[in-house]
């Protein structure tokens, strides 16, 4: 167990992760202060929550584009009614936009496993439709922070054990996602319908129903991610988090997500989520300008599929006899 | 499996003509789409089919278009290039550091076309070179491009371009037709016969089927995937040349969100995002349909969004609505039978 | 060696009946009857395309029949899924076992029907004792807990048959489980299919290898064009009477073998190796010969070939041919130096599946076809018509998906498009593997024309008769390395066998 977790991906990830928190450090000192890693994790919560959702659907050699789409429909659907219907308690508003999410996952589900369209066309398609969605109802409007009750603002922030609610959420879908993927017979099958969906039918597997269980899954997380960045930012308007679902599928990727489906694991995606995470608290640190973000992550996608691709690389048949020891 | 096959020694070349294929394809199909939508629209608004509002319409969709047959290509060999809306930003801020400088328009242009096939070359080589999924690696290179833009400008903006320069965007060829448009056409007919007439374009549909057979076949797959990431980059290169002149002005966030639609654009065309099909004129009757909604719509103010969520629903339908008549009809079929 | 005639006194374990099913425009079975029994090994024989495929489809609940009934002990069935089939006792073990390479052995045996904890979790401790139990219970010396992708192709049908035990499947379908094993694997596959007669199974056993037929099963039904055509008990039966029963006429085992007159050499090859693949290949080859390549399955045969073709890199090496030095780096630098490669696998190398026969055809001859990199359309379909017609291809017409050819009708294809490079040496890698019986002799026959028509034939094969009836030398390899050569007069089958499994003294040269 201990050899295989040296060689894995996580190992590299963490160690690359080490190096960069030492490279950070060394400019500012003040970065790995526990004060400062806790906030850098609370800043990342979301990103995780997304990415864990993301996982199982590239997992079933699906990709989900509409994420940050639906993110925003959900979060607008939970301020708008805490605007315009204020008795609503917020904890119903949270079910609402889990609900919501899920339900809206499930279209995209729904689209892959019954018309069987491309995943990359569906989730494109049904981006663009749930932000022209999010217009239609309101508006164009914004929701703004005085409009929001402060107890929907307030929780995610509330501090619980010393750390903020939202940290709190984010750890228990790890666990939650821990315990999905190993012990149920539905986390073994995300993995071994898109490890090999042809196999998969012939043990009895649904491939098209596990991938819409993955999308319903992927939606609710982006739900419940929805109200989560409506209420950190109290703000609410068409375009929030437009663009986010690639930072999503690009903390699945530097986790060792492989997008060809089957390879992946929960402590590597939350590693990607948290390398991302910490490029960007980083950066305003170390002095490098905010709008390099941009660049820096994506040579880290660039560099972290190489990696990848390394490892997975299949190696030639070993005929020989004296080819044996050596391979 | 059992198979379609005949027992004659004599095989015909053809069962089907030309012809009778056509009838039943995906082109003809969003011909009466197109027509549909165009009468829709000249009945719904008397300024429709004004020939200065038709030719301000096509600006809607040929820069876009430009990019989706070089587009188109790629998708049909395999692959997919999601960075091609950075390219625009990386080699518009090029150009306008350049014209910063004081480049005339010559120099600007050959300065976009270089951005834009150097960005092509960055993909191709890591696609092909280190044999890594195009997919993941443009996403990564979009951020690249598009951040490296950022480092440059971050929230300012270029704006000073030569007089000369303007004609790209906004210069006419002749009466109504814009250099755009005369672009378009020019570009529509050069990728068509690429794709259909010649060596590459059957090596990309061969590639795109099966890509290990089409190399034991003695393709060079690695060589020509390449070019097509090449000329993916070029095409973003004269789409940002084009945009940048229209536009006049430089930011980091020009032309965000392209690249889906471009992809959109190919899809609708029917080119099967899986690789493998698809035609030019397929993507031309798209590039003419997503333009006029778009027009369309604007006529009758509705705002931009919400054109978007119909082109989301086109998108979905376009591909659904094959799939569930097939499935229908085989039902009646054996209902009947 | 069989003594079982007792089975038709014993109650099926399942019965189909009246069994047909139909695709737009193919009949794919109609009214078929099939009964298998505990205890007893029932063969399944015919040629491609007669339907075998589609009625395990239809056992396994991945195709629903359009009519009849499926009976278990007695109790009338429907599979929905494949699911139900497997809930039902139905499991199949497929040509390339197809299993998940990334998750564990355990996992593989037990995912679908995982033992659950009261809370429905899937307790992975009392999985693995399971398994290592099921894997013992076979003789397998497999840790459950490692991934499968670290397997070798023989573990992985242990790995596959533990599975079956484990769903406590009545009707075990083995779909041509010897396609990919060694002489060693498939006599530990028959000893396995023993152990599973013992416990009672109901075995249908699907092959196109009527040795493994005779030795393995006791009984036979035969598919011809969707139908049920015959039916009894392999010990009283002969194979000449199973063949007629399968192409409905006679054919005889005769290789239509030219002596053509062998000539000059043309290729050359001289010390050529691979770091881990070959090592040491030295021969040559003459005008108008069919050399032939035996060996075992995985003995370094196709990764020879396939790198003489420009797919794959040597460490070192010269080729020659007609004297002059060839650098081949890439299959297109390959066929601009003469040599071609008819691949074994077909789908995956071989034909464009999507792309119709006349462009498959001219895949590799575009620049013969175009004129300043413009394709002419009548030279295509000239090109196309001059050599399928010579390989006497059965299809509807030359603008026809490849994919929907026959696998006979699409090796001719995949022969043609490289007979239309003229090449000077053509690579067969298991011609005939998996295809129907008038196509093999239809691709022998042709063989034997190119070869007295002075080009140069390689063909790789693990079927012994077929290296005996054509070839007029053979080259055996094993474990990466020449292991003997035999003239035409010396090959015996038993030389062969004993090369290839380097069993005692080799006569020939030897390496």
């Amino acid at each position: 167990m201990l050899t295989m977790f040296l060689r894995s991906r996580e190992l590299l990830l963490l160690v690359a992760i080490a190096a960069l928190l030492v490279v950070v450090t060394w400019r500012f000192p003040g970065f790995i202060t526990l004060a400062n890693l806790a906030n850098v994790y609370n800043d990342t919560s979301i990103l995780i929550i997304l990415a864990l959702g993301q996982m199982v659907v590239i997992l079933t050699r699906c990709i989900d584009l509409s994420m940050a789409a639906n993110l925003a429909l959900c979060g607008m659907v939970a301020a708008m009614l805490n605007f315009y219907v204020p008795g609503l308690p917020v904890l119903l508003l949270v079910l609402i936009a889990v609900v919501l999410g899920t339900a809206l996952g499930a279209i995209n589900g729904l689209l892959v496993w019954k018309l069987d369209i491309p995943p990359i066309v569906v989730t494109l398609g049904t981006m663009t439709i749930f932000r022209g969605t999010i217009f239609l109802l309101s508006g164009g409007a914004w929701i703004n922070a005085h409009q929001m009750s402060d107890l929907f603002k307030s929780l995610p922030r509330g501090i619980v054990a010393g750390m903020p609610v939202l940290s709190w959420l984010s750890l228990a879908v790890i666990i939650a996602m821990l315990v999905v993927m190993r012990r149920t017979p539905t986390g073994r099958a995300f993995y071994a319908v898109g490890g090999n969906p042809h196999a998969a039918v012939y043990t009895g597997l649904d491939v098209g129903y596990t991938r819409f269980k993955a999308y319903c899954l992927s939606g609710g997380f982006a739900g419940l991610a929805g109200y989560l960045w409506v209420s950190r930012y109290a703000v609410a308007y068409v375009d929030i988090a437009a663009g986010f679902e690639l930072d999503v599928v690009a903390a699945c990727v530097i986790g060792g997500i492989s997008i060809a489906g089957g390879v992946g694991t929960v402590p590597g995606a939350v590693l990607g989520a948290l390398f991302l995470g910490i490029i960007k608290n980083a950066l305003p640190v170390v002095n490098i300008s905010p709008f390099a973000q941009m660049a820096i992550s994506g040579t880290v996608i660039i560099i972290a599929v190489a990696v990848n691709a390394r490892a997975e690389r299949r190696k030639g048949r070993v005929i020989l006899k004296r080819a044996e020891h050596v391979a | 499996m059992i198979s379609v096959e005949q027992t004659a020694r004599y095989v015909p070349d053809r069962l089907k003509s030309p012809a009778a294929r056509w009838v039943k394809s995906w082109e003809s199909l969003l011909i009466v789409v197109a027509l549909a939508i165009f009468i829709t629209n000249s009945f719904a608004s008397p300024y429709f089919l004004d020939p200065w509002n038709l030719s301000d319409a096509s600006f809607n969709f040929t820069e876009k278009a430009l990019i989706a047959f070089a587009m188109a290509l790629v998708i049909i060999s395999g692959e997919i290039d999601l960075s091609v809306a950075a390219i625009i930003a990386l080699t518009s801020t090029a150009m306008g550091y350049a014209a910063q400088a004081g480049f005339d328009t010559p120099m600007l242009v050959a300065i976009g076309l270089a951005t834009g096939l150097g960005c092509g070359a960055i993909n191709g080589l890591l696609v092909t070179g280190l044999g890594l999924p195009s997919i993941v690696v443009t996403i990564g290179t979009m951020s690249l491009f598009r951040g490296t833009s950022f480092i440059i400008l971050g929230d300012q903006a270029f704006t000073s371009y030569p007089a000369s320069f303007a004609y790209f965007g906004q210069g006419y060829v002749w009466w109504v037709f814009s250099f755009e448009l005369a672009l378009f056409v020019v570009a529509a007919i050069v990728y068509g016969l690429l794709l259909h007439k010649t060596n590459f374009g059957r090596a990309v549909y061969a590639i795109g089927n099966n890509a290990t057979a089409a190399l034991f076949s003695g393709i060079r797959v690695g060589r020509i995937k390449f070019i097509l990431f090449l000329l993916t980059g070029l095409m973003a290169g004269m789409a940002s040349i084009c945009l940048t002149s229209r536009l006049g002005s430089t930011r980091p966030s020009i032309a965000l969100g392209w690249e889906l639609e471009v992809v959109t654009m190919v899809v609708l065309g029917g080119v099967n995002i899986l690789g493998g099909s698809g035609s030019i004129p397929g993507v031309v009757l798209a590039a003419l349909i997503m333009g006029m909604v778009t027009f369309g719509f604007g006529l009758l103010n509705v705002p931009g969004i919400v054109m978007s969520i119909f082109i989301g629903l086109l998108l979905i339908l376009v591909i659904a609505l094959p799939i569930v008549y097939g499935r229908l009809s085989r039902r009646w079929a054996r209902s009947a039978a | 060696m069989l003594h079982d005639t007792t089975t038709s006194r014993i109650a099926p374990a399942i019965t189909l009946e009246g069994i047909s099913k139909s695709f737009p425009g193919v009949r794919a079975l109609s009214d078929v009857s099939l009964t298998l029994y505990p205890g007893s090994v029932t063969a399944l024989v015919g040629e491609n395309g007669a339907g075998k495929s589609t009625l395990v489809k239809i056992l396994t609940g991945i195709y629903k029949p359009d009519g009849g009934s499926i009976r278990i002990n007695g109790t009338a069935v429907s599979f929905p899924t494949a699911h139900a089939a497997s809930k039902a006792g139905v499991t199949a073990i497929h040509q390339e076992t197809v299993l998940f390479d990334d998750l564990s052995v355990a996992e593989n045996i037990f995912i679908g029907h995982a033992p659950k904890t009261r809370f429905g979790f899937v307790d992975w401790a009392f999985v693995n004792e399971k398994a290592r139990a099921l894997l013992k219970e076979i003789g397998a010396d497999i840790d459950p807990s490692i991934r499968l992708r670290d397997l070798g192709i023989a573990n992985r049908h242990l790995v596959a048959i533990a599975r079956a035990l484990s769903i406590d499947a009545q009707v075990v379908i083995m779909d041509e489980p010897t396609a990919a094993l060694s002489h060693k694997e498939i006599h530990e596959l028959s000893e396995l299919v023993e152990k599973l007669k013992a416990a009672g199974k109901a075995i249908l056993f699907i092959s196109h290898k009527f040795d493994e037929i005779f030795r393995i099963a006791d009984r036979y039904t035969v598919f011809r064009d969707g139908r049920m055509v015959g039916e009894g008990l392999i010990s009283q039966t002969t194979e000449d009477q199973l063949v007629r029963m399968m192409v409905g006429r006679d054919v005889g085992q005769v290789f239509p073998k030219k002596q053509a007159e062998i000539g000059e050499p043309v290729l050359t090859v001289a010390g050529y190796r691979h770091p881990t693949e070959f090592e040491d290949i030295n021969f040559e080859l003459r005008r108008g010969e069919i050399l032939g390549f035996y060996g075992l399955v995985g003995a370094g045969r196709s990764e020879f070939m396939q790198s003489l073709f420009g797919v794959t890199k040597p460490s070192a090496g010269a080729v020659r041919i007609d004297g002059n030095i060839a650098v081949i780096r890439t299959p297109s630098e390959a066929i601009a130096q003469g040599i071609v490669y008819v691949p074994e696998e077909r789908g995956r190398q071989g034909a464009v599946i999507g792309l119709p026969i006349f462009q498959n055809v001219t895949l590799p001859s575009l620049g013969q076809v175009s004129r300043k990199g413009f394709l002419r359309m009548a030279r295509e379909f000239a090109l196309a018509r001059e050599y399928t017609a010579r390989l006497d291809l059965r299809a509807a017409s030359l603008d026809q998906d490849v994919g929907t050819l026959s696998g006979g009708n699409q090796q001719k294809v995949v022969i043609a498009k490289w007979l239309a490079t003229k090449p000077k040496v053509i690579i067969l890698d298991e011609p005939t593997k998996g295809i129907d019986i008038g196509s093999k002799a239809a691709v022998h026959a042709f063989m034997s024309e190119l070869a007295a028509e002075g080009l140069s034939v390689i063909m790789v094969s693990s079927e012994i008769p077929e290296i005996i009836g054509m070839a007029d030398r053979v080259i055996v390899m094993r474990e990466g390395r020449i292991v003997g050569r035999f003239e035409r007069e010396e090959l015996t089958a038993e030389r062969l066998v004993r090369a290839a499994a380097g069993i005692g003294a080799v006569p020939g040269e030897g390496a």
